[in-house]
């Protein structure tokens, strides 16, 4: 199987009040890629994202999804944004919310198929979540919930799946469960998965890189520390844990 | 008491009653889950600027209302969205200057203001057939609407952000919503005025919003809500002779606070067993 290339990033630039978050960006991210970006809170991970789906214009350098602009392209992309940020008390059932990954296929004024609800139902199967399909989606556990915006993205039936620091509300014991649940889905989708939990993210990931406004290493996962340092400006050391290489921290 | 019903001015009292309590359920649950209160205030307050168009017109104020309240939500709509303006400052400003014209264009306007007090705070006892028929077609326009983009509405409310991503029109839709919330507050003034419009916008569906989490049944409830308040504020109103509008908001608030107080009392007791049974 040959790589598509999904999303092409060149030069990007993005400021906010002429303050630049996003520096120089080229990424190329390929339809067999599971990639991890890493790096400290406001090193502009989020943003990135945001450019990739178009909600977020550059101020200069060019962006290409699927060969055409984000505003097109993106309706290819599963998107699982930083999730516990909405109104828990919104009254929505799960199957809504899943069924809001539809929308791509169905469009305005459109009732949803047979078909939409299969796929639904199908998303919610591979998360396990099907069983909670009637509840109020606020009242769910924070890794309830996660499932939840993960069948939403698979919905979608996407070839890029964009996750924006998945683990934060999960708790611990879960997020092994998560992790798992991502290296499944791998084998049918590019994953690209930004987080500022380095050791987690390095078991799992085929190549890492790092983002603290300007992208330092972008490549297979066995890279040096040298590039994560920069990134974060402060010490990490490799270790050896079974066969998958991971960094940690170094005290400092 | 029931003789009073059969005066047309209390029928049609009641028609108008039931006219807003439809309105106000139906866009009153967006203005509640999507938390757009404020921006809904500051839309019925600058209707008042329409109100003072129609006199200075010398047209009905009512669809000066309506054309000058649509005109500016989209304003307001789309300067919180693309302007730097923090959206709240924006709100006010706005909320402040549409009230403003009103009051230069009523003086501008030849003669005198008679019934100008019933546009603030509203008098159902005196909506004229006209504005009942207009109450009417508003309400269908709404319905008709909200029935078209459920799914849209429910969207744009829930998750913005993924909806745009997945190619809802988010920002269309934004001012689509806000336009029905200009239309709601054309039919709500006659009944409660322009100053206490946002008390029926927000109690029927934050009462209803404790009892369901299924948005279709939120606004049934509301509607239900709006109705009985309606209803049982025009009926004291009537026998202790107060103004109707301010009767009916004070009715459905305390109702509110009262559902809420009910709904604590009840959790606690809930807590209270279930920590009695894992004890």
């Amino acid at each position: 199987m040959t790589a598509k290339e999904l999303v092409k990033m060149e030069n990007v630039w993005v400021h906010y009040d002429s303050v630049p978050v996003l520096e120089a960006i080229s990424l190329s991210i390929k339809s067999n890629d599971f990639l991890g970006i890493i790096g400290p809170n406001g090193g502009g991970k989020t943003t990135l994202l945001k450019v990739i789906l178009g909600l977020i214009k550059p101020s200069r350098g060019k962006v290409t999804v699927l060969g055409t602009s984000p505003e097109r392209g993106r309706k290819h992309i599963g998107y699982i944004s930083q999730f516990n940020l909405f109104d828990h008390d919104f009254p929505i059932s799960v199957f809504e919310v899943v069924l809001m990954g539809r929308y791509n296929k169905a469009g305005l004024f459109q009732h949803y198929s047979e078909e939409d609800r299969k796929a639904a139902a199908e998303a919610l199967k591979t998360v396990e979540m099907l069983d909670y399909k009637d509840r109020q989606v606020g009242r769910l556990s924070g890794g309830e919930q996660q499932r939840v915006f993960i069948a939403r993205a698979l919905a979608t039936n996407p070839e890029l799946l964009l996750l924006d620091e998945p683990t934060a509300s999960v708790d611990p014991n879960m997020q092994a469960e998560f992790y798992e649940l991502l290296d499944k889905l791998k084998e049918h989708m590019a994953i690209v998965l930004v987080s500022h939990d380095i050791s987690a993210v390095s078991i799992y990931v085929n190549q890492i890189a790092c983002l603290n406004h300007q992208l330092f290493y972008h490549g297979s996962k066995e890279a040096s520390a040298e590039a994560l340092e920069k990134a974060y400006q402060c010490p990490i050391q490799l270790i050896a844990h079974g066969t998958v290489p991971h960094w940690v921290l170094r005290e400092h | 008491m029931l003789e009073a019903l059969q005066y047309q001015f209390m029928q049609n009292a009641l028609l108008a009653g039931l006219l807003a309590a439809i309105a106000c359920g139906v866009v009153g649950v967006y203005v509640v889950v999507k938390k757009i209160v404020f921006i809904s205030g500051g839309i019925a307050h600058a209707s008042f600027g329409g109100i003072g168009l129609g006199y200075l017109l010398g047209i009905n104020p009512v669809l000066g209302a309506m054309a000058f309240t649509i005109a500016s939500s989209l304003g307001i709509g789309l300067i919180t969205r693309r302007s730097r303006l923090p959206e709240d400052t924006a709100i006010g400003i706005l909320w402040a200057m549409g009230m403003a014209l009103g009051i230069i264009f009523i003086g501008l306007a030849p003669g005198y203001a008679p019934d100008l007090f019933s546009y603030l705070f509203g008098n159902i006892l005196t909506v004229p057939f006209f504005d009942l028929m207009l109450m009417l077609i508003l309400d269908v326009v709404i319905i008709a609407l909200v029935a078209l983009l459920y799914k849209e509405f429910l969207y744009l409310s829930f998750d913005e952000e993924f909806s745009t991503v997945s190619g809802v029109p988010t920002e269309g839709l934004y001012l689509l919503l806000l336009c029905l919330i200009a239309l709601t507050v054309v039919v709500l003034i006659r009944v409660v005025g322009i100053i206490l419009v946002i008390a029926l916008l927000t109690i029927p569906a934050a009462l209803a919003r404790q009892f369901t989490h299924s948005l279709k049944k939120m606004m049934l409830l509301a509607i239900l809500a709006g109705v009985i308040f309606t209803f049982s504020g025009l009926w004291i109103s009537y026998a202790l002779n107060l103004a109707s509008g301010a009767t009916i908001i004070l009715v459905s608030g305390t109702v509110l606070f009262i559902s809420f107080g009910v709904n604590k009392l009840r959790r606690r007791a809930q807590e209270n067993s279930r920590t009695a049974t894992t004890a």
